[in-house]
């Protein structure tokens, strides 16, 4: 069994504090947004590298880009619901339009809010952000794809987006593995079946595969951290040669990553089954963020039921 | 440059304005003509920002925050040297860069606006920059008095307060009027004055049509130390041709062949008056 880390959100702060002791240009901008981004350390320690704009995240994404426009590295932090969606037309004309090195960081993204409710959730932000030309999206599923991110970002130099959950996160990853944005990461590498995650659900992937083979089912599982732009090779050669395609993200099915897969599927012509697991479009139901992804089929159980039906066993 | 030839050139910026307008058969007349001598005074007077210095950092900066009025932007870009008349006949052709609204793929330009209520929050971020790296920069940025009805303009203004901006200067093209009718009967936007006052703002009101009053405003600021400036600058729509002032409809008008003409006889005429 694999260790259970911490929240790809704490792994976050504790990256962005140690890249930003070594780079001064490094600057933070927050809407009373502190303790939710764990940043209060990195105020304390850093607090001339951090800038407080309250609770007004328009204000927060144009604020950054300007920051950006006159050299700093910046790191918008706020609530993935808020940023992505209020601050949208700021996100298109002043971060990516406008080409400012601007790292916006979603918090508490898609359900990690639980029974807050819809206001809170971000089950939109691939969609939205993904429609917007120069903007990277990127959800890392464990505490090394969280910090690996963070790293990188620092010298990225282009409009990033970056979506992080709450809750503690198992490690997937082996030492040694290599993480480029823009690139997935084969976890697992078996000939039924193709499941491709995207963040946090990544978890969930694994344990349907410890399931999976018990039962003799043999799948790749590939961790598709960067949902824009899109590792279209491994993709596409994984497609080619699986008899099923499963996908699984904590997001609407509209414009995520299934959709994003089965647009490749038909503009490329390849001949397999896709299933598309995520929030379906309706009033999401109220729960926990494990009780929500567990009633619309993402539970590692249901997985396993899922993958067996896409291979008729 | 002294106030006689910033004089003149007003009056020849006007010329191109209408001329590129009604060339290209699009663009935001009555809004242009506006805020041109604000335009030609900070670009030709004011700011440290030129061909030369404008890749770096060490300079002054200017967002347009009201876009639309982007062809006396690139009139006076041109006239500085960012591009050629050649260049900026292109407005508004297919696969032109010079279209309604400023972008970075436009020499000189900064910042994309268009959108109305972002430039000031991108300015604020700007002038954090210079703050942080102790530059003695500033930054400049131009709103439309519409554009004050804009949430997100008020949120700026706090964090400008906040930081001690007092190398920010927001200029407000207070033309009184915007796409529908008049500001105070679409959706009234006074005191302006008492509104940036109580944000943290020092504040000052001049005529945003007269080149020696805006000369003098410029070299009083920062108006205090510590505190960001806002130059509320009177002008007149469409100023400075008679039959498109204070029109209304000349928000987005393009002068026919005829009023082309008789626009530019008027100007001419005024320039004449300086031979």
């Amino acid at each position: 069994m694999n260790k259970i880390g911490k929240p790809n959100l704490e792994i976050f702060s504790e990256t962005l504090l140690s890249e930003a002791k070594k780079n001064k240009d490094i600057i933070v901008v927050t809407s009373d947004s502190r303790g939710s981004g764990k940043l209060v350390p990195f105020g304390k320690e850093l607090p001339d590298q951090i800038i407080e704009v309250g609770i007004a995240e328009q204000n927060l994404v144009g604020v950054s880009a300007g920051l950006a426009a006159g050299g700093k590295i910046v790191f918008g932090v706020s609530p993935a619901s808020f940023l992505t969606a209020r601050s949208l037309e700021q996100i298109k004309n002043d971060v990516a339009y406008s080409n400012c090195n601007v790292t916006l960081i979603g918090i508490s993204a898609g359900i990690s809010y639980g029974q807050l409710g819809s206001t809170h959730h971000s089950i939109h932000d691939f969609a939205t952000l993904r429609a917007i030309n120069n903007m990277t999206i990127v959800a890392p599923a464990d505490n090394f794809e969280a910090s690996e991110v963070i790293k990188q970002a620092v010298s990225y130099n282009q409009p990033l987006y970056i979506r992080y959950g709450k809750k503690p996160m198992m490690d997937i990853h082996p030492a040694g593995t290599k993480f480029k944005i823009g690139k997935s990461i084969l976890v697992k590498k078996g000939e039924d079946l193709t499941i491709i995650a995207t963040g946090e659900t990544l978890q969930r992937a694994y344990l349907a595969y410890e399931i999976l083979k018990e039962n003799n089912i043999h799948c790749s599982i590939i961790s598709m951290h960067t949902i824009k732009p899109f590792d279209k090779e491994t993709f596409l050669e994984f497609s080619k040669n699986s008899k099923a395609i499963l996908t699984i993200e904590e997001h609407s099915m509209f414009g995520g990553l299934g959709e994003c897969c089965a647009n490749l599927i038909a503009q490329n012509k390849i001949d397999t089954k896709l299933k598309i697991l995520g929030i379906p479009d309706e009033y999401m139901i109220n729960g926990s963020q494990s009780d929500v992804l567990d009633y619309y089929n993402m539970s590692p159980q249901k997985i396993v039921e899922i993958s067996k039906d896409l291979l008729n066993k | 440059m002294n106030e006689k030839n910033l004089k003149k050139k007003s009056l020849e910026y006007r010329k191109t304005i209408l001329e590129i307008i009604f060339q290209s058969g699009a663009g935001h007349t009555g809004g242009s003509l506006s805020c041109i001598d604000i335009l030609n005074v900070l670009y030709n007077s004011v700011m440290n920002i030129s061909p030369k210095n404008f890749s770096g950092l060490d300079r002054d900066h200017f967002i347009q925050s009201k876009g639309h009025s982007v062809e006396a932007l690139y009139t006076v870009l041109c006239d500085c040297g960012f591009y050629s008349k050649k260049d900026l006949s292109t407005l508004n052709q297919f696969n032109s860069h010079f279209i309604g609204h400023p972008t970075i793929k436009v020499p000189g330009i900064e910042h994309n606006t268009g959108a109305l209520g972002h430039g000031l929050s991108v300015a604020v971020g700007l002038a954090l920059s210079k703050k942080i790296d102790k530059k003695t920069n500033k930054v400049f940025t131009l709103l439309g008095d519409g554009e004050l009805s804009e949430g997100s303009v008020w949120e700026a203004c706090t964090t400008a307060s906040k930081y001690k901006l007092d190398n920010l200067i927001v200029i407000i093209d207070r033309n009184d009027l915007q796409i529908t009718g008049k500001t105070e009967e679409v959706n009234p936007i006074e005191p302006i004055d008492k509104k940036f006052e109580s944000f943290g703002f020092e504040t000052i009101l001049t005529n945003g049509n007269n080149i020696s009053d805006l000369l003098n405003v410029f070299k009083k600021i920062p108006m205090k130390g510590g505190k960001p400036t806002v130059i509320i600058a009177k002008t007149t729509k469409g100023s400075g041709v008679s039959f498109i002032e204070n029109q209304i409809n000349w928000h987005h008008k393009v002068p026919s062949e005829d009023e082309y003409g008789r626009a530019i006889s008027e100007l001419n005429e005024k320039l004449n008056s300086y031979e």
